[in-house]
């Protein structure tokens, strides 16, 4: 077997233990899926009221936000998974095994991204049953998907390093839950940009988050028509996140690995 | 090319590890201080020393999950450093925690292992069903791990080990931890692989399990090798026999301390809660009845008394100048 070919075979059985493990502990999933949903609820039906839109609908231009930050939730899930892996010893085994050593890492973010997919279709029919709607082509939607996908995998890769930096799995989701927070919130995710003040608005649009929301209205056809666009990440959304994509995973990747590397040989 | 030469060079020499000066330091401190370890084919080594002592970073390093910091290693003829996947091909490796997946079954978790030993879909099954068998677990194949007990856990992380067949098996501390029942099952386990040809390096902290698995100890402490040798003659390096008795009476151990003392050919060791006092002597039985007839004008009769070579006990005492009983909860201490 080549060396790509045994990369991925090997890839696909971490993968595919990763995998198994979701369907052992459900309450994983539950977890990850238990806040989106409560705040489709909290922000549709309780700040909905209070929150103008320009021209447009709330609960519509909640949605694609609510998917964003989901996503980058469920990314959260690789470097728990890794923290836990290195804490019970897993990652020594593979490590003394003949096996790709790139395989527990891009298994790891693939089978999460598998995680991500399953999230991504329980939270749109939610949205479906809230009043959310895809008012666009299939393609376009598809595009959409795609897009919260990859960045989703790209995240994935920050939190490999640092669930292989931090260790433990407590320690870890307490890091992720102060720092994603503020990077989902200080977005448009939940409140048009126009409400907020002049520092903060600028750090929002030009936060890769913003954009990933703002691209995937756009490909759902559920940007509000009195939504205003100067900055130029928001009015090339697409283009911007697929940039920041790009960048996480050339700086990520090789990071992440030499981290794995190293925290394995202690 | 390279590792099969090597490799008839490992055959030749016969030895299935071979490493010279390893050294591995974490900042100041230096874990392992140049150790030299040979273990022949076939053959099984116990790396022997209290916690902290340097055997677990020795294992690692042989076994390519460290890199050491000076010296060289080979594992079954191939250099850990310069080829390390080709060693991790060719050898087996169990840790001091039990590493099996718990959210996996047994059979999932040894049917991953052959996967990523890349032997094939159908063999990995088959190999994982043979060592299930092995080791008593197919009644357990498909409930999750974590419903395994201790015992269960080691037997399945001790298959792990076994998947590829692997020509040389590294044990770290393979029964720490273990009631004594299923730490007989696994010595047990143990005897019958080595009869079948394997070459074992184990590390252990309990001299009963050194003495009775290995053909050669290395006694470790301090990151430094400090004896090696058969249980036999690491015995005749501490040297000679003791005459141990007990006495019935507490004030009894004075009185035949003094009276043995001129037998004594080294430190007479007193044991007051066991009333048991040992003599080191030379010369045999005789001298036994000469300790009796002494003790006998001292007027002591003792409740037990008799002729023994050391155990591996003295020779934890000699070499490290700590009893082993000692060093063990000293180190757990520490570790709490």
């Amino acid at each position: 077997m080549s060396s790509l070919g045994t990369a991925l075979a090997d890839g696909s059985v971490v993968a595919k233990r990763n995998l198994i493990k979701i369907k052992r502990i459900p309450d994983l999933l539950v977890g990850t899926l238990i806040s989106p949903i409560m705040f489709i609820l909290l922000f549709g039906y309780v700040f909905g009221g209070a929150i103008e839109v320009p021209g447009g609908n709330y609960r519509e231009f909640l949605v694609p936000g609510i998917f964003a930050q989901t996503v980058i939730f469920g990314a959260t899930i690789t470097g728990a998974g890794l923290a836990d892996d290195m804490q019970k010893g897993i990652i020594e085994r593979f490590r003394s095994l003949p096996m790709a050593q790139s395989a527990v890492l891009v298994g790891r973010t693939t089978s999460d991204i598998a995680t991500n997919v399953i999230v991504t279709v329980i939270m749109s029919l939610t949205g479906l049953v809230i009043g959310w709607r895809i008012r666009t082509s299939f393609l376009d939607a598809v595009v959409g998907y795609l897009l919260l996908l990859l960045f989703a995998y790209a995240i994935s890769w920050c939190m490999a390093l640092l669930g292989l930096l931090i260790r433990t799995p407590e320690a870890f989701n307490n890091l992720t839950f102060i720092t994603i927070f503020p990077i989902t919130f200080v977005t448009n995710a939940f409140v048009p940009l126009e409400t907020f003040p002049s520092v903060l608005r600028t750090v929002a649009e030009w936060n890769p988050v913003s954009t990933l929301v703002q691209a995937a209205r756009e490909q759902f056809g559920n940007v509000p028509p009195g939504t205003v666009t100067d900055a130029w990440p928001l009015a090339n959304p697409l283009l911007y996140t697929l940039a920041w994509i790009v960048v996480i995973l050339l700086v990520f990747i090789p990071l992440a690995t030499r981290q794995y590397r190293r925290a394995a040989a202690r | 090319m390279v590792s099969e030469v090597i490799s008839r060079v490992g055959a030749m020499t016969g030895h299935a590890v071979q490493a010279r000066g390893l050294v591995k330091r974490y900042g100041d401190v230096t874990a392992v201080a140049g150790v030299d370890v040979d273990v022949p084919e076939g053959t099984v080594l116990a790396l022997l020393g209290p916690n902290g002592a340097g055997k677990t970073t020795t294992v690692r390093m042989l076994t390519t999950l460290l890199v050491p910091d000076e010296g060289t290693a080979t594992v079954a003829g191939v250099d850990v450093v310069k080829d390390p996947r080709e060693v991790r091909r060719r050898i087996g490796l169990s840790g001091q925690y039990a590493a099996v997946d718990e959210n996996l079954t047994g059979f999932e978790n040894l049917d991953m292992v052959g996967r990523l030993y890349h032997l094939g879909r159908r063999r990995a099954r088959e190999r994982a069903r043979e060592l299930l068998e092995q080791f008593r677990l197919t009644g357990a194949a498909d409930r999750v791990a974590k419903t395994y007990s201790g015992g269960m856990r080691r037997r399945l992380d001790l298959a792990g080990a076994l998947v590829a067949q692997p020509p040389v098996l590294f044990l770290d501390e393979p029964t720490t931890g273990l009631d004594p029942r299923s730490r007989n099952d696994m010595w047990e386990l143990l005897t019958t692989m080595v009869s079948g040809g394997t070459t074992l390096l184990l590390t252990t902290q309990y001299l009963e399990e050194a003495e009775r698995l290995a053909d050669d100890i290395v006694v470790i402490d301090h990151g430094r090798v400090i004896a090696r040798g058969t249980a036999d003659e690491l015995k005749t390096q501490v040297g000679g026999q003791r005459v141990e008795l007990v006495v019935a009476a507490d004030h009894e151990v004075a009185t035949a301390v003094e009276a043995l003392r001129p037998l004594a050919v080294g430190e007479v060791q007193v044991d007051r809660r066991a009333r048991r006092v040992t003599v080191p002597v030379s010369g045999g039985t005789p001298a036994l009845v000469d300790a009796l007839r002494r003790l006998e004008q001292a007027g002591v009769v003792p409740l037990d008394a008799g002729l023994r070579r050391p155990t591996m006990d003295d020779v934890f005492l000699t070499l490290t100048g700590k009893p082993a009983e000692e060093l063990v909860t000293e180190q757990e201490g520490a570790d709490a």
